[in-house]
């Protein structure tokens, strides 16, 4: 080549210089775990659906939510989302709406009349499931898309269990839990209703591969309380039961409902919309020491329930109750002070908490008992081999979402029993802190609060009470989530290497690092609003 | 014409909302392709390409590749760019290598904004006013050594973009104190020993408002923290003719002591402390500044930096530090930094 005055070399673009050699740390795109999917008692991938809803994919949204519960309509009513205390957010502003999003796919995919598909293979084997309540359901779903032919048994005549039986409509309308549970129907599990199970082993000879029992906790806790032979005392179980089943039971115009849990809040309020002009709860405790959920209370005590914290009934009479205040002690707990009110009341419902109903279970009742629950083993299985148990009757949290934990991880263990594997489950990536999140990427944006009916008009009739988000509030919300631990294709990283050093490639398919120019710096991984990259030893 | 219109509205006028990443991210799979930051385009001119020699975490660096990726972008790539003599020449291309994948030329020191008149006035002869020249060059360039060259090009309202990526040192020759170098700071020549550790507490040497004092058409500052304002502003002042001024604070992880991962973030706190303002002017007058969106102290941008560390040990110099704040107060004040009216971003 033919060079100019006192030039000796050809000119060459720096990209000859490969300086990724200065490197002694290379950053990695990571997939860690974020709070909320780590919370959640359905192993729901939260940040994932959340992820693909933010640009109005909710079909697939919604499919991605369905690979670990069946029930988004239902976990959007009436899930306590654990997910939403534990959010990042929170420490930004306030958490992400999880659980209204979750309910805005749900009734969406209703709307649409998305099904879900049967497997394309069969198993051929059978597995028989006692309990058509959230665990059950969950499971009979779960089972079913790994292809194994699913009978679900149930002695009551619709199903779902406490879902239809314990939650009152106005938590949780029948045609959402309906249209639900029809889906799950349709993939081909096999609904026997008004059947009772009496004998578990029987079953196993009946050509059933294995046994998934979830039959609840519907039994109420009873206390002593000496009462006249007039006074009118009820289950609140039996109660939340008989209105469902369009048995009006007979409460008269004052009720006392006994007990602080989420059941005594749901029958105290169930009780205002049968006509009661007074509902009155009374917990031994304060309202922060309270089983219910705060929301539920909040909500009863909007409808004009009035609650007598640290209060007991001592004697139950005809149309009156006797009742002794308490005071904490040092340690928290309540004492009596010997001093009474009496309390009018033409009806007492006892929501003291449920045990399990083991007579349930018949013949088959040598299965080992446990503190009055069914131990299980890791992978679900109670002490005879091929039975699994889960939701309310074994050791663990009674919520629905806990239940519908319980059925896929039983599922996936039956399956694998079944098939005369082990289950591995995945390891968890390490939990994404707020710390350790860029936040000043991240927009103030408060959340949405969810629209509730006006509390006078909710007390008279069983409609809904919390109303759903539309299309546009549940795409912001959607959008409020950080991701953390997960690449939600911000480009930050893409912008800020001073090397050009990272490949953007494309819609979708995220970034990579040219390891030919990086230098090491770091920068992506501070400027990562996310916490998605981290820098590792480069070997 | 067109397309630098539409992204000047687009960039300067119409901050971008978004619920999840705000304007503050560089890009986002939601935003449409118009509403990114040019940064976010995988097919960016990258004007300083890969290879080059910057250390690691150079801010220099990328200041540089944001500008010109503008400036590229608003003139329809037709860009011609004069450097002075400094780290960017110096890491950007020892021959025969170079990174610049744009037309650019280097002459002395000094002479960077006289040259950068000289390619204008050639373009102008030559009817070719379609092309735009921007010069640019360090601190050590453009506040001390080509500080006549660049006052006389203002004074004549050449048709010349001058950018200054101030990393508040000659670092190229081994971190010496420029007329940029704030106070307190220790450089090489102006070591942390004696009553008064580092540079010392002068009149100070603010070429922004310098350079606002000629009256010319655009001044701005901006800093590498904040890639869609100085995309913005690159884009404002090309579509103005004249003499244009941006200044750009880029820490330097060599000279300032810093971790290599740190230079946006220290680039951030130097603004939200106030110790840098980010503000625009017209012919003269102040006419925006960026609000500070989470205020810090001083302490917390200046702890960060080993060219500090002596105001923290072995004894702490609440003094100095106070008399640093006091600096930055004064800064919110004059720029109004602490305004509520334009928040929101």
């Amino acid at each position: 080549m033919e060079k100019p005055f006192a030039i000796t070399l050809n000119l060459n673009s720096s990209l000859a210089n490969h300086t990724g050699s200065w490197r002694v740390e290379k950053p990695e795109y990571v997939h860690r775990m974020p709070p909320c999917n780590n919370a959640c008692p359905a192993g729901e991938n939260i940040q994932n659906w959340l992820y693909i809803a933010e640009d109005g994919s909710y079909e697939a949204a919604w499919r991605a939510l369905i690979e670990e519960n069946p029930f988004p309509a239902i976990m959007g009513r009436v899930c306590y989302h654990p997910c939403q205390s534990v959010c990042n957010r929170a420490e930004l502003d306030e958490a992400v709406g999880i659980n209204s999003v979750e309910r805005f796919l749900g009734d969406h995919a209703i709307e649409k009349g998305w099904s879900i598909p049967g497997p394309s293979v069969e198993s051929g084997l059978k597995v028989l499931i006692i309990g058509a309540g959230p665990a059950g359901l969950s499971a009979a779903y779960h089972l079913r898309r790994l292809g194994h032919g699913v009978t679900v048994r149930d002695a009551t005549h619709a199903p779902g269990g406490m879902m239809r039986y314990g939650i009152p409509k106005y938590r949780l309308p029948r045609e959402v839990l309906d249209a639900e549970i029809a889906r799950v129907k349709d993939m081909g599990v096999v609904f026997e209703m008004n059947t009772r199970v009496d004998d578990v082993h029987e079953a196993l000879n009946e050509g059933f591969n294995a046994v998934f029992l979830a039959i609840g906790a519907q039994l109420s806790k009873r206390a002593y309380i000496p009462a006249s032979e007039a006074a009118r005392i009820l289950d609140a179980i039996k109660v939340l039961h008989d209105v469902e089943d369009g048995n009006q039971p007979l409460l008269g115009r004052k009720v006392v409902v006994y007990g602080g849990g989420n059941t005594a809040m749901d029958v105290a309020r169930t009780a205002k919309r049968l006509g009661a002009e007074e509902a009155i709860i009374v917990y031994r405790r304060t309202r922060d020491k309270a089983p219910a959920n705060d929301e539920e209370i909040t909500e009863a005590l909007e409808e004009g329930i009035l609650v007598k914290w640290l209060s007991t009934v001592k004697h139950a009479g005809d149309k009156h109750l006797e009742i002794e205040k308490m005071a904490l002690d040092e340690n928290g707990f309540p004492q009596p002070t010997g001093e009474f009110e009496t309390l009018e009341a033409d009806s007492l419902i006892l929501a003291l908490g449920q045990e399990v109903d083991f007579s349930l279970l018949g013949n088959s009742a040598d299965l080992d008992t446990k503190d009055g629950t069914m131990p299980v083993d890791a992978t679900m299985m109670t002490s005879h081999p091929g039975i699994f148990a889960g939701g309310d009757m074994i050791p663990a949290e009674r919520t629905v979402t806990t239940g519908v934990g319980h059925g896929k991880k039983a599922a996936r263990n039956i399956d694998a029993w079944l098939r005369k594997t082990t289950y591995e489950k995945i390891e968890n990536n390490d939990l994404v802190t707020f710390d350790q999140l860029n936040t000043w990427y991240y927009t103030d944006a408060p959340h949405v609060v969810r629209e509730r009916l006006e509390a006078t008009r909710r007390a008279k009739d069983f409609s809904e009470v919390v109303k759903g988000l539309d299309e546009s509030n549940a795409l912001y919300e959607a959008r409020r989530c950080m991701s953390c631990g997960n690449c939600f294709e911000c480009d930050n990283c893409f912008g800020v290497c001073p090397d050009n050093a990272i490949i953007k490639l494309g819609p979708g398919n995220g970034f990579e690092i040219n390891l030919d120019y990086c230098k090491g710096c770091g920068i992506c991984v501070s400027e990562c609003p996310s916490s998605s990259i981290v820098m590792v030893p480069d070997k | 014409m067109k397309l630098r219109e539409r992204l000047v509205i687009k960039l300067s006028t119409n901050p971008v909302k978004f619920y999840q990443v705000g304007s503050f991210a560089v890009g986002n799979r939601l935003l449409s392709a118009e509403d990114r930051s040019i940064q976010s385009d995988p097919d960016r001119t990258n004007a300083l390409t890969s290879g080059h020699r910057a250390c690691q975490g150079c801010g220099e660096a990328l200041g540089a590749r944001y500008a010109l990726d503008a400036a590229m972008r608003a003139s329809g790539e037709k860009i011609i760019a004069v450097n002075a003599t400094g780290c960017l020449e110096v890491f950007s291309t020892p021959y025969p290598e170079s990174s610049w994948r744009i037309p650019w030329l280097h002459s002395l020191f000094g002479n960077a904004p006289a040259v950068a008149t000289g390619v204008a006035a050639a373009l102008k002869a030559q009817g070719r006013t379609d092309i735009r020249v921007v010069g640019q060059g360090g601190d050590g360039a453009t506040v001390d050594i080509g500080f006549g060259a660049l006052s006389g090009m203002f004074e004549r309202n050449d048709d010349v973009l001058y950018i200054c990526y101030d990393n508040e040192a000659y670092m190229n020759t081994g971190v010496q104190r420029s007329g940029a170098t704030p106070p307190a700071a220790r450089t090489a020549t102006t070591q942390a020993v004696g009553e008064n550790p580092g540079n010392v507490f002068g009149q100070g040497k603010n070429l922004p408002r310098i350079a606002m004092a000629h009256e010319i058409p655009y001044v701005a500052t901006a800093t590498v923290a904040d890639l869609r304002d100085l995309e913005a502003k690159v884009t404002k002042a090309m579509s103005f003719r004249g003499a244009r001024y941006i200044h750009v604070l880029v820490p330097c992880p060599l000279g300032w002591g810093s971790q290599s991962c740190d230079t946006i973030k220290i680039a951030r706190l130097a603004t939200q402390s106030g110790l840098f303002p980010v503000f625009e002017a017209e012919h003269g007058e102040v006419v925006a500044s960026t609000p500070i969106r989470k205020r810090e102290s001083v302490e917390e941008y200046l702890k960060l930096q080993v060219r500090y560390s002596h105001l923290f040990s072995p004894s702490r110099r609440d003094d100095v530090i106070d008399h640093l704040q006091a600096i930055a107060d004064k800064n919110i004040a004059r720029y109004n930094l602490m305004s509520t009216e334009n928040e929101g971003q």
